[in-house]
C-alpha cells in the first residue's frame, strides 16, 4: 500500500522492501531522538529563562548519566549495523545460477548485453521473479549502476570487474541512473530499466535479431586469436585447460591459491604474467591493449561456458546458434 | 565621533600600529586573525555565489541556466572553496588563532612567525586558486576521484591540487603552533584540568591537522604527478589502483569533517555554559570526547567507499567502527542538554546560533546513522541523502558554530557591541533558511537523485524548488552579519571587557585587548567555568 508512497521510491526488486524497512525504523528512531532533546531543551529554555534573583545551580555532572547516555546508544547502534550489515551481506552475495548481463560503462553511456547475446543501450530488459547478475566493467573512469527502485547500487571500476544483483520483482520501467561523477554529461548517463513478465520477456528476448549468444561470440573471438594453440581440452597444452576452471581454487607457480572469477580470468588475459597457474611456463602473450571491454566480457562468458553451470543456469555454447563455429575447440 | 576620543586614551592591539606595513608584517596573533576573517570571509562568498548558482540551476529540471561543464565546474569549485579555503580554516584560524593564547594566559602562541607563514601559505593557495578559477576552473568534483582527475579532466587539476597542497601546509603549522602553545605556554595554575572546553576541542583539532594533512599532501602531489609525467599509480592498464586513490583521499578527508566540526562544538561548549551561566555538564566527558573522536575518526576513512569495491569484509569493520565515533559526538549533545537543566538561560544571538547548532548538529549526526548502515548506504550512496547530511554537519554544525563564535567574541575582538536585534534577526533567518534548503534534499536523496546532475527527471522538481528558495533566504542571513558587523566597527555600542559576564581569561583583559594580550601576567587559581563567582550582567544590552 505504500508502494507509491512520494516519500520514497517504487519498489521493485526482491530486497527493496528489506532496505525500506530499515528506513522507516531509523527515521522512526531519530524522529523520537530529534523530539527528546528538542522537547528537553525547550523545556529547559521556557522554564530556566534568565529571571532576576534566581541563579542557576551549578552541577558537576554524574559519570553514572554519561555511562548510560553512552552504553544505550552504543547498544541501539550495534543492532542498526547489524541490521544493515545483513541486508549488504544479502545484496553482495549473487544467488547460484542467476542469469547474467554483462555491463561495459563509458563516458556517457551503459551497455549491457544478455547472455543470450541481445545487447542494449541505455536500456535493460529483465524478467519479474529471475534472479539478474550484472557483471560490470568501465572503459574509462568510475561510474555507478544505480537503480533507485531495486535499491542497489555499485560503483563500476576501469580495469576490473564488480558485480550486483537484483530480483525483479514487479513490472515497470525504472530509472537507471550513473550515481558516480563521470565528466561533463555524467547527468545524461541515464536509461531505463524494463521489468516484464516472463512470458512478454521472452517474445523480446526471440525478437530483434542477434549474433549468438555472449559465449558463442567469444568462443570466436577465442579461435580469431589463437587461443586454442596452448588452451586445449586435453592435459597436453602448453597452456592450462580451461574446461571447468570456474569458480574453482587454481594453485597457482607461487605457491598462492586463487578462485578462478570473473576478475582472474580478466587478469590472466590482459596481464597473464601475474598470477601463473602451477606448472606453467609464464610464455602467454599480454593482451592488454589489444581487446576491447565488450571482446573481454566475451572472452570470459565463453570460459565460464566451459565449465558446467551450477543449476539452471543458461548454458552457453548449448544456446549457440549453428554457424559461428561448428566445433568447440576442445573437442 | 564622541566615542573616539575615549578609546584613543588605552592603547589596543588594534591602534597601537597603523598601516599596512604594521599589518602585514605583523606577528601578533590577533592581527593575524583579522588578516585571516578578512581572507575566509572573501571565499565564504566566493563560494556561496557558486552555490546559488548551483541552486538556480536545479530550479529546472533541464539544464538551462548554465552549460553542463560550467555547473560541474561550479560545484567542483564549491566543494573546494567552502572546505579548503573557508570551512577548514574558519575557527581554528580566526577565532582559535584570536583565542587560544588568550585563553590559557599567554602572551601570543609559541611561534608567532610561524603563525604569520601561515597566513602567507594560505593566501599564496587562495591567489593561485583564484587564478585557477578566472582562468577556466576545475571539474573534478572536490573529491579528484582518479582516473577521472588524472587522464580525463581537461581542467586545471594541477593548478587546484597545487593550490590545495599549499593551503594544506598552512593548516599543518596552524595544528604544530597550537599544539606547541597549548602544551608550553599555559598560565601558572592553568592546568589541563582547568583549560577551556573550546582549547580541547582545538588540541584535538590540531592533532588532526597534523596527521591527517599530510597524508592529502602526498595524494594531491601523486595526481599531479601522474597528471604531469603521466605515471601509472591510479591507472588500472598499467598496473596501477583508482581505488588506492579513495583509500588515501579519505584517510585525510573524513577526519577532515572533525577538522571543521570539533572546532564549533568548542564554541559551543563555551556559548552555552555563557548563556547558561553554568559550569558545562559533565566536562571531563565533553573532553575526552573530543580526543576520542579525533582518534576513532582516522579509523572509519572506507565507510565512504560501501559501494566503491571494497571488499564485504571491509566494508563491515568500517560500518561497526563508524557507529564507534558516533558516541563521543552523541554525548557532547547529551552533555550540552544537560547543562540546560536547571540554568538561568538568555537568548543572545550567540545562544541562538548555540541552539540552532545541537538542533541541527543532531540531525545531520542522526542521518549520519543512515549512511553507517551498509543497507542503507547502498541506496542512498552518492544521492542528495549524502548532500544534505554533510551539509547539516559542515553548515548546519560548523558555520553555525562559527558565526555565533564570531558574535561572542566580537567584542572582545572589535572592541564594539553589534546590534542585537539584527543579530537575532539573522539567526533566525540562518537556521529557517538552512532547513529549508537542505531538509527537501534528505527526500530527493531517498527518492533516489543523483549527486552532481545537472538536469534531473522532472519528479524531482518540487523539493528542487524548495530548497532553492530556502538557499535565498539562506543568502540573506549570511549577508546581514557581514554588513552590520562593519556597520558595528564604527557606529556599535563601545563594547565593555566583559559585556556577557563570562568566564575565561580572554574576558579579564581589555576589549579590545592589548598587544601583548595581559596587562599582569595572569595566574589561575579557579576551575574553568566558575560562573556561580561572576555576576551576569544585569540585562543583556538589546539595541534597537
Amino acid at each position: 500500500m505504500f508502494d507509491n508512497f512520494p516519500l520514497w521510491p517504487v519498489r521493485a526488486s526482491s530486497e527493496a522492501g528489506n532496505v525500506d524497512a530499515l528506513y522507516i525504523f531509523l527515521v522512526a528512531l531519530s524522529g523520537f531522538m530529534c523530539l527528546a532533546i528538542f522537547t528537553m531543551i525547550l523545556v529547559f529554555a521556557t522554564k530556566y529563562r534568565r529571571r532576576r534573583g534566581i541563579e542557576a545551580e551549578q552541577i558537576e555532572g554524574s559519570s553514572a548519566l554519561e555511562i548510560t547516555w553512552s552504553i544505550i546508544p552504543l547498544g541501539i547502534f550495534m543492532v542498526i549495523f547489524a541490521w544493515g550489515a545483513v541486508i549488504y551481506f544479502h545484496e553482495r552475495t549473487p544467488p547460484r545460477g542467476a542469469s547474467e548481463v554483462y555491463v561495459v560503462a563509458k563516458q556517457w553511456m551503459w551497455k549491457l548485453q544478455h547472455q543470450e547475446g541481445q545487447r542494449e543501450i541505455n536500456e535493460l530488459h529483465v524478467p519479474v521473479g529471475r534472479d539478474v547478475k550484472l557483471i560490470m566493467t568501465s572503459q574509462d573512469v568510475i561510474h555507478s549502476f544505480y537503480v533507485p527502485a531495486f535499491r542497489i547500487k555499485q560503483d563500476v571500476l576501469p580495469g576490473r570487474y564488480t558485480t550486483a544483483w537484483f530480483r525483479a520483482t514487479k513490472p515497470g520501467v525504472y530509472h537507471l541512473f550513473c550515481s558516480q561523477y563521470c565528466g561533463t554529461m555524467h547527468s545524461g548517463m541515464i536509461g531505463q530499466v524494463t521489468v516484464m513478465e516472463l512470458a512478454q520477456y521472452e517474445a523480446w528476448l526471440s525478437g530483434g535479431g542477434t549474433s549468438g549468444s555472449l559465449a558463442a561470440s567469444g568462443e570466436s573471438i577465442f579461435q580469431q586469436l589463437g587461443c586454442p594453440t596452448c588452451h586445449r581440452s586435453d592435459a597436453q597444452g602448453r597452456g592450462p585447460n580451461l574446461v571447468g576452471i570456474f569458480g574453482k581454487p587454481v594453485q597457482l607457480e607461487d605457491g598462492r591459491t586463487v578462485v578462478a572469477d570473473e576478475n582472474y580470468i580478466r587478469e590472466s588475459i590482459l596481464s597473464p604474467s601475474a598470477k601463473i597457474v602451477s606448472g606453467f611456463k609464464p610464455i602467454m602473450p599480454v593482451f592488454q591493449g589489444l581487446v576491447g571491454e565488450e571482446q573481454l566480457t566475451a572472452l570470459v562468458a565463453y570460459v565460464k561456458s566451459l565449465s558446467p553451470a551450477p543449476s539452471g543456469a543458461a548454458d552457453g555454447p548449448s544456446l549457440a546458434p549453428a554457424g559461428t563455429r561448428s566445433q568447440d575447440p576442445k573437442e | 565621533m564622541a566615542t573616539l576620543a575615549i578609546t584613543a586614551e588605552r592603547e589596543h592591539y588594534l591602534n597601537k600600529e597603523y598601516g599596512i606595513r604594521s599589518w602585514l608584517l605583523t606577528t601578533d596573533h590577533k592581527r593575524i586573525a583579522l588578516l585571516y576573517l578578512i581572507s575566509i570571509t572573501f571565499f565564504f562568498f566566493v563560494g556561496g555565489f557558486f552555490a546559488l548558482l548551483i541552486r538556480l540551476e536545479l530550479l529546472t529540471p533541464a539544464g538551462d541556466l548554465v552549460q553542463a561543464d560550467t555547473y560541474n565546474k561550479l560545484f567542483s569549485m564549491h566543494g573546494q572553496v567552502m572546505i579548503f579555503f573557508f570551512l577548514i580554516p574558519s575557527i581554528p584560524a580566526v577565532l582559535g588563532n584570536f583565542l587560544v593564547p588568550l585563553m590559557i594566559g599567554a602572551k601570543d602562541l609559541a611561534f608567532p612567525r610561524i603563525n604569520l607563514l601561515s597566513w602567507y601559505l594560505y593566501m599564496i593557495a587562495g591567489v593561485i586558486y583564484v587564478h585557477c578559477i578566472v582562468t577556466g576552473g576545475v571539474d573534478t568534483g572536490w573529491t579528484f576521484y582518479t582516473p577521472f582527475s588524472t587522464a580525463f579532466s581537461n581542467t586545471r587539476v594541477i593548478e587546484a591540487g597545487i593550490a590545495i597542497f599549499i593551503a594544506g601546509f598552512s593548516s599543518i603549522l596552524t595544528g604544530l603552533n597550537f599544539v606547541v602553545t597549548i602544551h608550553r605556554m599555559r598560565a601558572p595554575g592553568m592546568t589541563w584540568s582547568r583549560l577551556p572546553l573550546f582549547i580541547w576541542a582545538h588540541y584535538a583539532t590540531s592533532i588532526i591537522q597534523l596527521l591527517g594533512t599530510p597524508v592529502l599532501a602526498i595524494t594531491l602531489l601523486l595526481v599531479v604527478f601522474e597528471r604531469a609525467f603521466n605515471l601509472g599509480i591510479f591507472d588500472p592498464t598499467r598496473g596501477g589502483d583508482p581505488l588506492l586513490f579513495q583509500h588515501l583521499f579519505w584517510f585525510y578527508s573524513h577526519p577532515a569533517v572533525y577538522i571543521m566540526i570539533l572546532p564549533a562544538m568548542a564554541v559551543e561548549s563555551e556559548v552555552v555554559a555563557c548563556f547558561a551561566r553554568k559550569r558545562i555538564f559533565g566536562y571531563n566527558f565533553v573532553a575526552m570526547s573530543s580526543i576520542a573522536i579525533a582518534v576513532f575518526g582516522f579509523l572509519v576513512w572506507a565507510h565512504h567507499m560501501f559501494v566503491a569495491g571494497i571488499s564485504l569484509y571491509a566494508a563491515l569493520i568500517f560500518s561497526i567502527l563508524s557507529y564507534l565515533v558516533a558516541v563521543p559526538s552523541a554525548i557532547k549533545v547529551f552533555n550540552w542538554t544537560a547543562t540546560m537543566y536547571k540554568s538561568s538561560i538568555s537568548f543572545t544571538t550567540p545562544m541562538l546560533y548555540a541552539f540552532g547548532f545541537i538542533g541541527l548538529f543532531t540531525m545531520g549526526g542522526l542521518t549520519g546513522l543512515f549512511l553507517a548502515a551498509l543497507g542503507i548506504d547502498v541506496h542512498v550512496h552518492d544521492t542528495y541523502f549524502i548532500i544534505a547530511h554533510f551539509h547539516y554537519i559542515m553548515v548546519g554544525g560548523a558555520v553555525m558554530g562559527y558565526l555565533g563564535g564570531l558574535h561572542f567574541w566580537w567584542p572582545k575582538i572589535s572592541g564594539r557591541m553589534y546590534p542585537e536585534g539584527w543579530g537575532r534577526l539573522a539567526a533566525l533567518l540562518v537556521f529557517v533558511g538552512f532547513n529549508l534548503t537542505f531538509f527537501p534534499q534528505f527526500i530527493l536523496g531517498y527518492m533516489g537523485m543523483p549527486r552532481r546532475y545537472w538536469q534531473y527527471p522532472p519528479e524531482f522538481q518540487v523539493l528542487n524548488v524548495l530548497s532553492t528558495a530556502g538557499s535565498t533566504i539562506l543568502a540573506v542571513g549570511y549577508v546581514l552579519p557581514m554588513v552590520y558587523f562593519l556597520w558595528s566597527m564604527r557606529y556599535g555600542k563601545i563594547a565593555e571587557d566583559n559585556p556577557w559576564g563570562a568566564a575565561g581569561l580572554e574576558w579579564k583583559t581589555s576589549s579590545p585587548p592589548p598587544t601583548f594580550n595581559f596587562d599582569e601576567a595572569p595566574e589561575v587559581t579557579w576551575e574553568a567555568y566558575n560562573y556561580e563567582e561572576i555576576a551576569a550582567p544585569a540585562e543583556v544590552q538589546v539595541e534597537r
